[in-house]
C-alpha cells in the first residue's frame, strides 16, 4: 500500500498558506477581476460615467490591423530577447566557469548591468545609437553603414532587442553560472578521461544537467520580454517607427495612460493575460518534459 | 515672568490664528529645472503678497504624468485645487463635467475682477468654449517659429538676410544648401504640432470638423485636405533628397540645430532659452513660413503648452484663494517677467505691452516674432485651436504616418488618409466615453 503523509487538521495548513493566498488575492485576483469587469465598458477617465459595451472593446481591438500586427511584433521581440539574453549568458557562464585568473572581477563586471534600471538602459543605448550624435552610429558610418532606427523599423527592433537583452544577460549569467558550478567535476573529468572532447561533454552531460536552470530562465525571460521591457521601448522608440516596436504591453500603456482609453486598455490586459497564461501552460506541458531534475 | 508668559501666549494665539485663517491651495504642475524654479518663485511672491492663502506647489512628473496624477487623485477624492494640463489634454478636461470647475465660474463666484478680453485672442481661444466663456487659465503658451543658423547660410553662399517667409523660398534655400554640400539643411521638432496642426491654422483650413472639435464631440479629422497633402508631399520629397532630416518625434532635432549641424529648424518659440545659451553661431528667429499660393495664409498660428484647470469639490474659501492666485498670475508684471524669463508667450495684451515698454524686444531681437505671429489677425474657426479627445494618442498615429512618408513607404495622401481613418476611430471612442 502506498504510504502517504497526511497532516491532520484543517486550520494549520490553511493558516500556513493564508499569507500567500492573501497576497495573491489582493495583488492578482482583485486587479485581474477589475480588468475583466472594466473591459466590458467604455468609461470616461474621471470615473464619472461608464458605457456598457459588452464585448465591444474586444471587437474594436481585433478589427484593428495594427493591433493584430502587434501580436507578431511581440512574438518576434520576445523570441529574440530570450534567445539573445540566454544564449550570450550561457556562453559567458561557460567561460567564467573555467578556472582562470581574475575570474572574480570578470564575474562582477558581468553582473553590473543588472543593476541598471530598464529605462536608464534604454536612454544609454538610445544615446549610443542616436542617429546624429551617437558613438556607434558614427563608427557604423565609418564602415559605410547608414544607421537610422528612427525611420527603419528593422533597425529599431534590433536596437530595442539589444537594449532589453543587455541587462538581462547578467541575471541569466548568475543562474547559469550557479547551475554550472553545481555539476559534479568528477562526472566531467571521467568523461574527459574517456576521451570526450569539450563539445561532446557539453552536449551530453553539461547541458542536460543544466536543463532545470534553463527551463526556469526560459519562463522567467519570456515573462520579462512580455512585461518588463516597457521602459526600454518607451525611452528608445516609443513604439515607432510605424508601430514596428509596439509590443502588446506597450499598447496597454499607450491606450490606458496616454489615451485615457481605459476600456480598451483593460480589454488588452485581459487578452495579454490569456496569451501569457496559455504560453505558460504550453511551456510546462511540453518543454518541461525534456527537463531532468 | 508674567510678561514673558503673556507674550508667549500672545505669540501662540497669533500663530494659531494665522494658521487657521490661511487657506491652503494645492497646485500641481509639470515643471522641473529652471521652469520649476520660476514657478516656485511666482508662488513665493504670491504667498508673501497676502496672508489669507498659502499656495503649495508640487511637481507631479511630465505633462502626461501630471494629468494622470490629477485624474487618479480625483477618483480617490483627493484632487488638488489647481491642475496644470497640457493643451492636448484640453478636450479630456473639458468633457469632464463634474470634475472641473470652469475658470469663469470660479472668478464670478469669488467676485474677483476678471476680464477675458485682456488675454491674447489666439491664446484665449484655445481654452474658451463656443459661447466665449473661459474654461481654464492660459499659463505657459508657445507657438512654432523658424530658427535660422545664419553662419550656415553664409557658408553656403546665401545672403544671411534671405527672405524665408514662404515655403517656396525655403525650398530654394534648401536646394542651395544641399548643393553646397550641407548635411542637414532643415530639421524639425514636434512634427504633428508644427507641420499639420499649425500648418492648418496658419493656412486657415480645418484640422478637424466641428470647428476643430470646439463645437461638439462628433468631430472628424480633416487633416488630409489639399494644403496639408501638398505640404507633407513636399516635405517627403525633401526628406528623400536629404534636404530635410528627420530626427525624432519630440525635440530631438534641437540638439542638431544647437550644435550647428542643421541650418534651418522649425521649433517652438520657447526653444529660445536653450538655443541662446548653447548656440555658438549667429542665429535668427523668423516667422513660420507659409505657402504663398494658399488662400488666407498667413492666418495666425496656434499654441502649445499648458493651462491651469480648477478642480471641483473644494470649499468656497479655497476657490476664493484660487481666484486670487489666478488673478495674480495674469497680472502684467508677473506675466511680463514670466514671458521674458522663459520665452513663453505673454498671455495678456498688457504683459506684451509692458515687455515692449521695458525694452526687452529691442535687446533681444526676434523674441516678439511669436507674439506678432499670433496676434496679427483675429483667430478664425480654423485657427482658434484644437479640442480633440485622445489627442495625445492621435498625435502618435500622425507621427507614425508621417514617418512612413519620410522613409518613402507611403505617399502623403495615403499616410494622411490613414491617419484620418485611424484617428477618427479614437474620436468615436472618446465620444462614446463622454456621452
Amino acid at each position: 500500500m502506498e504510504k502517504r503523509v497526511i497532516f491532520k487538521g484543517v486550520w494549520l495548513p490553511l493558516l500556513l498558506i493564508a499569507p500567500q493566498m492573501l497576497i495573491t488575492a489582493v495583488f492578482f485576483f482583485y486587479p485581474a477581476g477589475q480588468a475583466v469587469w472594466q473591459s466590458l465598458f467604455i468609461p470616461d477617465p474621471f470615473g464619472l460615467s461608464m458605457q456598457y459595451v459588452g464585448l465591444g472593446n474586444f471587437e474594436y481591438l481585433l478589427s484593428d490591423p495594427y493591433y493584430r500586427a502587434s501580436f507578431l511584433t511581440t512574438a518576434i521581440f520576445s523570441t529574440l530577447v530570450t534567445l539573445v539574453s540566454m544564449g550570450l549568458a550561457l556562453y559567458l557562464a561557460v567561460l567564467a566557469d573555467r578556472l582562470i585568473k581574475g575570474s572574480g572581477t570578470y564575474r562582477t563586471l558581468l553582473i553590473w548591468p543588472y543593476a541598471v534600471a530598464p529605462a536608464v538602459a534604454g536612454v544609454l543605448w538610445m544615446f549610443m545609437f542616436n542617429t546624429r550624435v551617437g558613438v556607434i552610429t558614427w563608427y557604423l558610418g565609418q564602415l559605410g553603414y547608414d544607421w537610422n532606427h528612427v525611420l527603419n523599423g528593422t533597425e529599431a527592433m534590433g536596437l530595442v532587442v539589444i537594449a532589453s537583452a543587455w541587462g538581462r544577460i547578467s541575471y541569466n549569467f548568475l543562474f547559469f553560472l550557479a547551475g554550472l558550478q553545481s555539476i559534479p567535476r568528477s562526472v566531467i573529468e571521467a568523461a574527459a578521461i574517456d576521451g570526450a572532447g569539450f563539445w561532446t561533454r557539453f552536449r551530453t552531460i553539461v547541458f542536460p544537467l543544466l536543463s532545470p536552470t534553463t527551463f526556469f530562465l526560459l519562463v522567467v525571460n519570456i515573462v520579462y520580454a512580455f512585461f518588463e521591457t516597457f521602459g526600454v521601448i518607451h525611452t528608445i522608440t516609443a513604439g515607432g517607427p510605424q508601430q514596428s516596436t509596439t509590443i502588446l504591453v506597450y499598447k496597454v500603456y499607450a491606450d490606458g495612460f496616454v489615451g485615457q482609453d481605459l476600456g480598451s486598455s483593460a480589454a488588452q490586459s485581459v487578452i495579454l493575460l490569456l496569451v501569457v497564461g496559455a504560453l505558460t501552460v504550453l511551456q510546462f506541458k511540453y518543454v518541461e518534459r525534456k527537463v531532468h531534475y | 515672568m508674567k510678561l514673558r508668559i503673556s507674550a508667549l501666549a500672545l505669540t501662540a494665539a497669533l500663530a494659531g490664528q494665522s494658521a487657521a485663517a490661511q487657506t491652503e491651495i494645492e497646485f500641481w504642475h509639470a515643471f522641473t529645472g529652471r521652469l520649476g524654479e520660476l514657478v516656485a518663485e511666482q508662488v513665493e511672491t504670491f504667498n508673501a503678497s497676502q496672508d489669507e492663502y498659502t499656495v503649495t506647489a508640487s511637481h507631479k512628473g511630465n505633462y502626461s504624468e501630471t494629468l494622470n496624477a490629477g485624474i487618479a487623485a480625483f477618483r480617490a477624492g483627493e484632487q488638488p485645487d489647481i491642475l496644470m494640463v497640457f493643451e492636448v489634454g484640453t478636450a479630456t478636461m473639458m468633457a469632464a463635467e463634474g470634475a472641473v470647475k470652469p475658470v469663469y465660474e470660479v472668478m464670478a463666484d469669488a467676485g474677483a475682477e476678471f476680464d477675458p478680453d485682456a488675454y491674447i485672442g489666439a491664446v484665449k481661444g484655445y481654452y474658451t468654449d463656443t459661447e466665449g466663456k473661459m474654461l481654464s487659465l492660459p499659463f505657459n503658451s508657445s507657438t512654432p517659429v523658424l530658427w535660422v543658423n545664419e553662419d550656415a547660410l553664409e557658408a553656403a553662399g546665401i545672403d544671411r538676410d534671405v527672405d524665408l517667409s514662404t515655403w517656396e523660398q525655403v525650398g530654394d534655400v534648401l536646394t542651395a544648401l544641399k548643393e553646397s554640400g550641407h548635411d542637414c539643411p532643415l530639421t524639425t521638432a514636434w512634427q504633428s504640432w508644427i507641420h499639420l496642426e499649425n500648418l492648418s491654422a496658419y493656412h486657415d483650413v480645418p484640422f478637424a470638423t466641428q470647428e476643430n472639435g470646439f463645437a461638439g464631440l462628433d468631430t472628424e479629422l480633416a487633416l488630409n485636405g489639399p494644403v496639408q497633402v501638398k505640404h507633407i508631399e513636399t516635405m517627403g520629397q525633401w526628406a528623400q533628397d536629404g534636404k530635410f532630416i528627420y530626427a525624432g518625434r519630440r525635440n530631438e532635432g534641437g540638439a542638431n540645430f544647437r550644435a550647428g549641424e542643421c541650418a534651418l529648424f522649425t521649433e517652438s518659440s520657447a526653444g529660445y532659452a536653450g538655443i541662446s545659451s548653447e548656440a555658438e553661431f549667429d542665429f535668427a528667429v523668423r516667422p513660420l513660413p507659409y505657402w504663398s499660393d494658399a488662400e488666407g495664409a498667413p492666418q495666425n498660428t496656434i499654441i502649445g503648452g499648458a493651462s491651469l484647470w480648477v478642480m471641483e469639490g473644494q470649499s468656497d474659501a479655497e476657490y476664493e484663494g484660487v481666484a486670487a492666485f489666478l488673478n495674480f498670475l495674469s497680472s502684467p508684471e508677473i506675466q511680463a517677467k514670466w514671458h521674458q524669463d522663459t520665452g513663453y508667450l505673454p498671455i495678456t495684451e498688457a504683459a506684451a505691452e509692458l515687455t515692449r515698454e521695458q525694452g526687452f524686444y529691442d535687446e533681444n531681437p526676434g523674441t516678439d516674432i511669436a507674439v506678432i505671429q499670433m496676434t496679427s489677425k483675429a483667430p478664425t474657426a480654423n485657427s482658434k485651436g484644437l479640442r480633440l479627445g485622445s489627442f495625445d494618442q492621435i498625435r502618435g498615429i500622425i507621427d507614425e504616418e508621417l514617418e512612413a512618408v519620410w522613409s518613402g513607404d507611403k505617399s502623403a495622401q495615403e499616410a494622411l488618409d490613414s491617419a484620418k481613418t485611424r484617428g477618427d476611430q479614437l474620436l468615436r471612442r472618446f465620444e462614446q466615453a463622454n456621452r
